[in-house]
């Protein structure tokens, strides 16, 4: 079963590359196959999300395992994990992959096999990125993802791509190589202390460091994380690559490439440094609030759509801040819903975007309105999208911001107060584009066609999802709940369900041959 | 039967998703049918859910049902339940049977309007949340209804969305009702982190083994909670949404302002009374917050010029109506204020409604007039309603349920002379720009063509409501005229009956009189003023120029947020637009492009730059190794 890991990451870069090829054939093969891989690691995931779901793994938050030894004189593994967290993310990479792949089917027409290469090998850099259990393999994926998305604004972007492509590519590069410092000082404090020099997940988490040492160290890990969230004032970015970027390569960033900052922040921050953590906690949730009103008052003020969208992303990003240091498990399981409903719902705002595009060639919103008039569906699934924006409850992130809010509240009752008003400056922004957009006097000479039925496909799952995230989350929230409080826990926890699992490996699926943890 | 109390709720939702889907593809004919059949089925699942459950043996308290688990996470755990008991059964009523009225009424008010179904599908969602909100059986549900209901408020207020202005009141009504829900919220974190629950009956059973009287905590809370409250309920200081909301549908005015939505604020408040009791100055701020309230709105009634807006002034007059007798303990008077406004108000606005599609969509009263020949079933009906805003004494259901909370806001141990004096200064105002309104619609001579006249589906609308404006009313008659208590009787279970001051429960006639003798009085002004010398209110209107302004404006709180919120954010938005941050960042891409250029510079491919620059370079070093 445990092969099943490195699988989905070696089907999408294999996906990518018969892409490539077959698209000298027809373009239509590249976005089948592309589709297809898509589709099959999709249906792999929930097979194994429905089993787990059925018999919760107790005693251990780890689903699956796979380890090989890669460059064993370093103490670098091929390991990869699964847990519920991991899981979660998984299933949204794979289910807004197809979507990412649906939404390029029209709009992109040149170079289209090289397109999807690209796009399948940053969702495999993506699925690298939350699968691995190896800091060498972990950071190895951090750039892989980087690459290739790189190229997709470069390349298919708009106007203003070179720019934004390099913008982004810099920003994520050398907040990266901060982290790769840290990696490789934490291997070395770690061989030094125990003698055994490794980049094991599971070997590194006991560590203990000195203070200033860990400090730095966190620090290292933290820049390239917030910068991928991103958190003020690291966000620069964000709005440019996001609204630069082809409609896919948005949807990918935002909804995707965030979460794997998210997901740092969790996976490493939280459980490796956890008193350094803990001793900038507070700076770190006042620039989590500062990002929710800052971006709140940059969204407001915007006139191209898409960066508009992505200033709310600023927005929503800084519920995780604030929720990833505020150290509650309430508050924690919010940021796990942040991220899925977050995904979901910006990134359905950023297809609508490009979905207009498309129709009338612009992205500016002075030059629109009254679009409801022609376009009614797109119209009401805006109208759901910017409801889940403002955190209408019965959507996804309602009930990501509600647990933040009210976890938070029992260590930071202040902040909790300025970020509730940023609840109040999201409605602002929210009323805006759906008035700008869809209300007024409809802007004549425009022939405008409501949703086609692929378009009603794409709209209709995310839609689906988001009502599905506000009023059942707790699929989602028994899936992480296990995982997200080891994090929060590690010295009781992990030590006493984690470790001793790995040994044995009963909730664990070791693989047979060659499978070996140390 | 109870089992399927969601019914109740669910029904309306059934309806929506019908017309969302449906759509422009569904027969004009069935949309109605869905829209109103919906809510009436949902009403006659009341009819026999509440009978069962109020003849049900033995007497039950509450009935609690939990549909599914909402949200559990590491202690936090709220169920998606739903709860009935009196106080939630006399909203569900009033909801389900006035709603129904209106979609009936709409069905023939929008039958020829482009969105009819996108119409019924708001109005359905309206409903439905509305009833979320009244049953839900914890706060966070409540808190999902009373959005909801917020959303439904927006869409339905700025429905005609071609015109920006609508547009504009919708965002107003939606951003504004926000702050408070945003006061509120924060007072649902307290909550939880206090008793660990946002379940309603276990927060009230908790709360007073936890607090005593007086308990700062109670007191934030009670204040949080009352934040969103004024909201709602359109009440000082966040009323200034409400006049604007005019701009939607008549039927839309009526479901806000009759059956839904702004009495919200009045159902929290009294849903949460145990917190509000432990907190004195809290319960006491919500009485001050009714009396101003009903002043200024009631001054603001008085000079308007269009007909929705004058009604508008007189919801926000009424609900703090409400307030005050909240505030001072009064809660079943609070209830049955609430429900009898709610069969008048709902008829007064489809009255103007009515008239105003009669009248080719003319809002301005001094543009009307003489229509009671033209219209006279609206006129009629929309006298009554009016008698019963006014409190005329003995015949209207006004007269009894306003001359409760005058009586109490006086009487009662939390009530005091100040209170009762704003009422009674209230209660002669209401009296005045009621028959101010109908005098000139409906009176003098005949100014505009009837193009339109009402068909049976507003007519029945109208009559059922004009019946229960009036016979509504006998349910609870004071002491001193035979004494009649269903309303508290009913509501005693859940509600504290409210304990009077001793002594003085003779003189409860006193008062009667008084608010009979204001209340005939204003009538007589009005005539004066409006009938007998018309050429006078303008004469007065001419002498205080600036008081009128200020009264037309609405006490000029929207010039006043506008000054001290709205401008402030938009300036800063807009000078931040550019995002500073990319500054510094700039900053670093221009200085690597400026030493690109220098040294770039420096390889320029000639030799004899080279040769002079090694010539300097082997200077420098030389020199520098001479010194050290």
């Amino acid at each position: 079963m445990a092969i099943i890991l490195p699988g989905f990451i070696v089907t999408l870069l294999l996906g990518g590359i018969l892409s490539w090829i077959v698209a000298k054939q027809s373009h239509l093969y590249a976005r089948w196959i592309s589709l297809l891989t898509l589709l099959a690691n999709f249906i792999a995931i929930i097979i194994i999300w429905i089993q787990n779901m059925k018999s919760p793994a107790s005693g251990s938050s780890w689903i699956l395992n796979f380890s090989v030894a890669w460059i064993p004189s370093f103490g670098i593994n091929f390991h990869m994990a699964l847990d519920g967290l991991s899981l979660l993310l998984l299933s949204l990479t794979f289910f807004l992959g197809i979507l990412s792949v649906l939404i390029s089917w029209k709009e992109i027409q040149s170079r289209v096999g090289l397109y999807h290469f690209c796009l399948l090998w940053v969702l495999a850099g993506i699925t690298g990125v939350f699968l691995t259990m190896d800091l060498f393999l972990f950071y190895f994926f951090w750039e892989v993802m980087l690459i290739p998305m790189f190229f997709l604004i470069l390349i298919w972007g708009h106007e203003n791509r070179r720019y934004a492509a390099f913008k982004f590519f810099i920003f994520t590069q050398a907040s990266g190589l901060l982290m790769l410092l840290s990696i490789l000082g934490l291997y070395f404090v770690h061989g030094g202390q125990t003698g055994i020099y490794s980049f094991d997940y599971f070997q590194l988490l006991g560590t203990a460091l000195a203070p200033k040492i860990g400090m730095w160290l966190m620090l290292g890990f933290l820049v390239a994380f917030i910068v991928k969230l991103p958190a003020v004032p690291f966000h620069a970015w964000l709005p440019d690559a996001h609204s630069e970027a082809p409609t896919a390569g948005s949807l990918v960033l935002a909804a995707l490439m965030l979460k794997t900052g998210a997901y740092g922040l969790l996976r490493f921050i939280v459980p490796l440094f956890r008193d350094a953590a803990m001793e900038i906690a507070p700076w770190a949730m006042a620039i989590g609030v500062l990002g929710i009103l800052y971006g709140a008052l940059l969204a407001f003020s915007q006139t191209n759509l898409k960066r508009l969208v992505a200033y709310t992303s600023v927005s929503h990003m800084g519920f995780i801040m604030l929720g990833v240091f505020s150290f509650n498990e309430v508050a924690a399981q919010g940021v796990v819903m942040q991220m899925m409903a977050h995904g979901i719902s910006t990134g359905a705002l950023f297809i609508l975007a490009g979905m207009i595009y498309e129709r009338i060639h612009t992205r500016d919103i002075r030059e629109m309105g009254g679009f409801w008039m022609k376009m009614p569906f797109m119209g009401a699934t805006a109208l759901v999208f910017t409801m889940a924006t403002w955190g209408l409850p019965g959507l996804g992130n309602f009930v990501a911001e509600f647990l933040t809010l009210v976890g938070v509240w029992q260590v930071a009752p202040m902040l909790t107060i300025l970020a509730a008003i940023g609840l109040v400056a999201a409605t602002a922004y929210s009323l805006r584009i759906l008035q700008k957009v869809f209300y007024g006097s409809p802007v004549v000479s425009m022939e405008l066609t409501d949703l086609s039925f692929r378009e009603r496909i794409i709209m209709g799952a995310l839609v689906i999802s988001i009502i599905w995230l506000g009023l059942f989350p707790q699929p989602v929230l028994n899936t992480s709940i296990e995982a997200v409080n080891v994090m929060l826990h590690p010295n009781n926890k992990v030590e006493a369900s984690v470790l001793p699992s790995l040994k044995t490996g009963d909730a664990f699926s070791l693989r047979e041959k060659g499978g070996s943890d140390e | 039967m109870s089992d399927l109390v969601w019914l109740i709720p669910g029904l309306p939702f059934v309806g929506a998703v019908i017309l969302i889907f449906g759509g422009t593809n569904l027969p004009r004919r069935l949309v109605p049918v869905v829209g109103a059949g919906s809510v009436g089925l949902s009403a006659l699942m009341t009819l026999f859910i509440g009978f069962e459950f109020l003849t049900a043996t033995p007497t039950a308290q509450s009935y609690q049902q939990v549909v599914w688990n909402w949200i559990e996470a590491s202690g936090f755990s709220v169920a998606f339940a739903f709860h009935l008991d009196v106080l939630s059964l006399v909203f569900i009523f009033v909801i389900t049977f006035v709603g129904f009225l209106i979609h009936l009424y709409s069905a023939e008010f929008m039958a020829s309007d482009e969105g009819y179904a996108r119409f019924f599908a708001y109005l359905n969602l309206f409903v439905g949340f509305m009833l979320i909100l009244v049953m839900a059986d914890n706060l966070l549900l409540m808190y999902l209804g009373w959005e909801g209901v917020g959303l439904c408020s927006y869409l339905l207020i700025g429905f005609w969305y071609l015109d920006e202005k609508n547009g504009y009141a919708a965002r107003k009504a939606f951003i504004i009702t926000r702050v408070g829900d945003t006061a509120m919220v924060i007072g649902l974190f307290i909550l939880f982190k206090t008793f660990g629950t946002l379940n309603i009956a276990g927060i009230q059973e908790q709360a007073p083994q936890l607090w005593v009287v007086g308990s700062s905590q109670a007191t934030l809370i009670a204040l949080l909670l009352l934040g969103g409250a004024v909201g709602k309920s359109a009440q000082l200081p966040l009323q200034t949404w409400l006049p604007d909301a005019m701009a939607g549908p008549s039927p839309v005015s009526a479901l806000i302002h009759a059956a839904t939505m702004v009495t919200a604020g009045v159902y929290i408040i009294a849903r949460t009374h145990v917190i509000f009791e432990l907190a004195p100055i809290a319960l006491f701020t919500v009485g001050v917050i009714g009396a101003l309230t009903l002043l200024i709105a009631g001054f603001s009634a008085l000079t308007q010029y269009d007909l929705k807006r004058v009604l508008a002034y007189s919801t926000i007059s009424q609900i703090g109506y409400m307030f005050l007798a909240l505030g001072v303990g009064a809660w079943s008077s609070a209830i049955f204020h609430f429900m009898i406004h709610a069969f008048f108000k709902a008829l007064l606005f489809l009255g103007a409604g009515a008239v105003i599609a009669a009248v080719h969509h003319e809002h301005d009263m001094f543009k009307m007039g003489g229509l009671r020949k033209k219209l006279p079933l609206v006129y009629w009906t929309f006298l009554i309603g009016a008698a019963s805003l006014a409190a005329l004494p003995f015949v209207t259901a006004g007269f009894y349920s306003k001359d409760q909370i005058l009586w109490l806001s006086w009487a009662s141990e939390k009530g005091n002379n100040w209170l009762f004096l704003a009422a009674l200064i209230g209660a002669f105002i209401t009296t005045v720009y009621t028959f101010r309104m109908v005098f000139l619609t409906f009176f003098g001579e005949v100014k505009t063509q009837v193009t339109r006249v009402p068909g049976l589906a507003i007519n029945i609308s109208l009559v059922v409501l004009a019946i229960l404006s009036t016979i509504g009313g006998f349910i609870e008659i004071p002491h001193s005229m035979g004494h009649v208590q269903m309303v508290t009787d009913f509501l005693s279970p859940v509600l504290p009956v409210t304990s009077i001051r001793p002594g003085i429960e003779s003189s409860e006639w006193i008062i009667q009189l008084a608010a009979a003798i204001l209340s005939i009085g204003g009538l007589l002004l009005a005539y004066f003023l409006y009938m007998k010398r018309p050429s006078l209110h303008f004469k007065i209107k001419n002498s205080i120029p600036h008081l009128h302004s200020f009264w037309l404006s609405g006490w000029r709180f929207d010039s006043l947020y506008d000054w001290l919120v709205v401008r402030p954010f938009v300036y800063v938005a807009n000078i931040n637009k550019n995002d500073p941050f990319n500054g510094p960042y700039n900053g670093v891409v221009r200085a690597a492009n400026f030493f690109h250029r220098i040294l770039s510079f420096t390889q320029s491919g000639i030799l004899r730059w080279y040769l002079i620059g090694v010539v300097i370079g082997a200077i420098l070093i030389l020199t520098l190794g001479i010194w050290l």
